[in-house]
């Protein structure tokens, strides 16, 4: 029997835990490379040291699945190789480029399972740079992780889950919610019901969130558009539309964002194939619901390949997992296989109803003003980005990006990328599908240019028992 | 006024750092970010236009947190712990 490399795993988030887990329990021993110092992903994400609250008062009602992750993921430490803190910046041949403490190293794999995550999806608004406006992702880690808020007087913006979530997490922690401004009306939140019979748990602690948020006197608009974020040299104010009326809520803090975005760049220099999702809106790495891409070799899990949540991203990490132990000619639990997969498409036909309650306000797109910023890294406004569309007839989002910058800059189009596939749809008239999707390219984010060079290459480190 | 307000870790040994020369005290705990923005409201100010920023997705995406240090050498706020000694710049080079 030939020496094969360790599996790799990249993310140690709900997905990548329960991967690793499975890949351990079958005798591997995986490298699970990992940005973050501890292991949680964002939305099970620890603090640095203790903080002195408890895993209730962190994670609310999710606390006994994010204590039985990091549990779960300790006991591992033995049979794992892994590394925390650690950027893998480039993937190509089985061997995966990683930045560690300034240092670099090189780390061959078979098997390469992503579970790269989300961030928050967002649209350019006037004033979105000012500080102390941030995604609600942002706020909640501010307040989870690093035991601070945003802001004394704080407007919650956007659509999604999140959205309320994140603003009960705060009036919960004492802030004044000045106000809670969906994008979706009201009538959007009907669809909910159609949520009751395949997650009522879920479902009815949004209902209560929402409740309680009304109750504490939090002004709570929706269908709200044209929004505007004003102040000097920070936030001061927002400005919106709703029910037909002009409003301007008063604030020092601003929680933002439009439901998730995958975290793709990976999937990308793996040589996946890629497809346009219409419920995520974005071009997403095509996955078979094992976890299995277009690559052999290379699988994917959780929020990175589509967007799902936490509990998704449990059962497909530990689902891509069993796709390893298959594609190794290892033995695997078949009818654990067929659970994970029934899980996923009940989680999935739940997603659905999600989306409509919480819909994407693709048309705020429309209307963005040429002034509004919409790469946030090089100031490159959307007028610009227009006239630009205009002078080269283009309608590619490469050579957007290619004649404009947009996308260009440190972020890699992480945040105006979707902004910048709606505007130049719009300017063309062509449907979003078929303007194209940014490139990923390494390094996927910024490395030092002085790395010192790779302390070992592990390629010779192999797994003796496969 | 500070963009950010702490809720616990209060009691945590402080760490000292200075922010454009002036010396501050962090927590045990806090990123570089935290640090920052319980004591400002920016985190450095835009290569392009000058306009103050203090970070976005608190998450290590939007590269929106980097900032200077007198040495020269870069952080990304978020994702870098606080230690002790660091001499950070939020003010651009002009």
């Amino acid at each position: 029997m030939s020496a094969r490399a360790n599996p790799l795993i990249v993310g140690a988030g709900p997905a990548g835990i329960r991967a690793a887990q499975a890949l351990v329990a079958a005798g591997l021993r995986p490298t699970v490379v990992d940005e973050a110092p501890r292991c949680g992903g964002q939305i099970y994400r620890q603090p640095l040291v203790d903080d002195g609250r408890d895993a209730q008062s962190r994670y609310g009602s999710e606390a006994a699945k994010a204590e039985r992750l990091h549990r779960d993921f300790a006991a591992l430490q033995d049979r794992i190789d892994y590394r925390p803190q650690a950027l893998l910046w480039n993937l190509r041949d089985g061997i995966a480029d990683i930045m560690h403490d300034g240092a670099h190293q090189r780390v061959a794999y078979d098997g390469l399972i992503l579970s790269t995550g989300a961030t928050d999806r967002v649209l350019p608004l006037p004033g979105w740079t000012l500080p102390g406006v941030f995604t609600l992702g942002a706020a909640q880690i501010a307040l989870k992780a690093q035991a601070c808020t945003i802001g004394t007087n704080v407007v919650f913006a956007g659509s999604g889950p999140l959205l309320y979530l994140v603003a009960w997490q705060y009036l919960r922690a004492g802030v004044q919610v000045a106000a809670v401004l969906d994008a979706a009306p009201l009538s959007a939140k009907i669809n909910l019901w159609r949520g009751l019979p395949l997650a009522p748990a879920v479902v009815l602690r949004g209902l209560k969130m929402a409740a309680e948020l009304k109750l504490s006197g939090t002004a709570l608009h929706f269908g709200v558009a044209g929004l505007r974020i004003e102040g000097e040299a920070r936030v001061e104010r927002i400005a919106f539309r709703s029910g037909g009326r002009a409003h301007s809520v008063a604030c020092d803090g601003v929680g933002y964002g439009l439901n998730l975005r995958s975290e793709t760049q990976l999937a990308d220099l793996a040589g996946c194939a890629f497809r346009f999702d219409p419920r995520d809106r974005a071009h997403l790495p095509v996955n078979e619901a094992s976890g299995r891409s277009s690559v052999a070799g290379v699988y994917l899990a959780g929020d990175g390949a589509r967007i799902a949540g936490a509990d998704a991203a449990e059962a497909a990490g530990e689902r891509a997992a069993l796709a390893v132990l298959e594609d190794r000619g290892l033995p695997y639990d078949v009818a654990r296989a067929a659970a994970l997969k029934r899980m996923l498409q009940r989680i999935d036909r739940l997603r659905d109803v999600l989306e409509a309650a919480f819909p994407y306000p693709a048309h705020w797109a429309d209307e963005i003003a040429d002034s509004t910023l919409l790469c946030r890294c090089e100031e490159i406004s959307a007028g610009e980005a227009r006239q630009a569309i205009k002078d080269f007839s283009l309608s590619e989002l490469n050579r957007l990006k290619a004649v404009s910058r947009i996308g260009m800059g440190r972020c890699q189009g992480r945040v105006c990328g979707g902004a910048a596939a709606e505007l130049l749809a719009g300017e063309t008239g062509r449907d979003i599908a078929s303007v194209g999707r940014l490139r990923a390219q390494a390094p996927i984010k910024p490395i030092p240019f002085a790395l010192t060079s790779s302390d070992q290459t592990n390629e010779e480190q192999h797994d003796e028992a496969h | 006024m500070p963009l950010f307000h702490r809720i616990a870790r209060i009691q945590k040994a402080a760490i000292p750092f200075t922010l454009d020369g002036v010396a501050c005290e962090g927590k045990a705990g806090d990123s570089v970010l935290t640090a920052i923005l319980c004591h400002a409201e920016r985190l450095r100010q835009s290569e392009f236009s000058g306009a103050p920023r203090a970070g976005f997705c608190q998450m290590g995406a939007c590269q929106d947190c980097w900032v200077q240090c007198e040495d020269g050498e870069r952080l990304r706020a978020c994702s870098t712990p606080l230690t002790e000694g660091m001499r950070i710049i939020t003010a651009r080079r002009t």
